[in-house]
């Protein structure tokens, strides 16, 4: 179990970081949705909508890094189990 | 004799109505028209826009310093790319959008006023209100008069199009909005752009 949930925080931390990473980087707040802009050629207006995104931020690479956090934590609640119960012979 | 007098009326007449001021109507039915507002923020600076945006301007192409008139922005159309900031932006502790639905500037004066072509600008006067807080502010503006160019937006309408744009910036303080607090989270200052094409439609 202590196993477990210690490999579960890595993979945890690194999906995350595998994620932000994959949708850009992005070093600022999470955004659910981004700007797009176009161009309006009568007027010149550069209109904006907002189109439907997930970009992971820095929060969620925090809350990610916590959670991982929490599951090595719970980790160290679990006794690891002892190698070898055999006890040696006395002659 | 008669035709002495008619002949210059009529013409006097035609002047005077191809002259006249016009109302141009800035509910954008292709939903172009924006303002947007920038501040900063200790991680990244926070930038939204807005789209409700309506009103009506009465400009004289032969006569642009004489213009007046009104936009209203609808506070619930303030959007942030950021759930969590749009909520707090909309909340009582900000903007307060269901007890101040709109955002608004009313022209009072113009000054300044220089023109090129189809392209005025000028400094504009008014009252902007938001918060339920009034404040004359004065800002650079710049009208660009389409004669004729409805059509090429709005297929089988005749008419002007008249575009304005305008930055400006305005301190939250002055506002009432959160007046003190979060300076070191959420800047003082807010950066608005407007950039609107009003529509002026001869049947």
């Amino acid at each position: 179990m202590k196993k477990a949930l210690r490999l579960l925080a890595l993979v945890v931390a690194l999906a995350a970081v595998t994620v932000w990473a994959a949708t850009g980087a992005n070093r600022g707040w999470t955004k659910t949705s981004v700007p797009v802009k176009t161009l309006d050629e009568v007027t010149g207006i550069e209109g904006i909508t907002y189109q439907k995104k997930f970009l992971p931020g820095v929060d969620f690479l925090a809350v990610a890094f916590a959670g991982a956090l929490v599951l090595a934590g719970a980790s160290l609640f679990f006794r690891r189990r002892p190698a070898n119960t055999k006890q040696p012979n006395n002659p | 004799m008669k035709l002495n007098y008619i002949l210059p009326l009529a013409s006097l007449i035609a002047v005077s109505a191809f002259a006249a001021p016009q109302t141009f109507d800035f509910k954008d039915p292709k939903g172009v028209n924006n303002a947007v507002f920038k501040l900063d923020a200790p991680l990244e600076s926070v930038t939204g826009s807005a789209s409700g945006i309506t009103g009506t301007v009465v400009f004289d192409p032969e006569n642009p310093a004489a213009t007046t008139g009104k936009i209203v922005v609808a506070s619930e159309s303030l959007t942030v790319p950021n759930p969590m900031q749009k909520e707090h932006l909309h909340s009582p502790n900000w903007l307060d959008t269901a007890k101040y639905p709109e955002i608004s500037f009313e022209t009072k004066s113009l000054a300044n006023v220089k023109t090129d072509g189809n392209v005025t600008t000028a400094d504009v006067t008014g009252t902007f209100t938001l918060h339920g807080v009034a404040k004359d502010i004065t800002a650079p503006v710049k009208f660009t008069y389409l004669k004729d160019k409805l059509g090429a937006r709005i297929p089988h309408a005749k008419g002007d199009l008249l575009v304005i744009r305008v930055n400006f910036a305005i301190n939250r303080e002055d506002f009432n909005i959160q007046k003190g607090q979060f300076e070191d989270k959420v800047a003082n200052e807010i950066d608005l752009s407007l950039s609107i094409a009003g529509a002026y439609a001869t049947p």
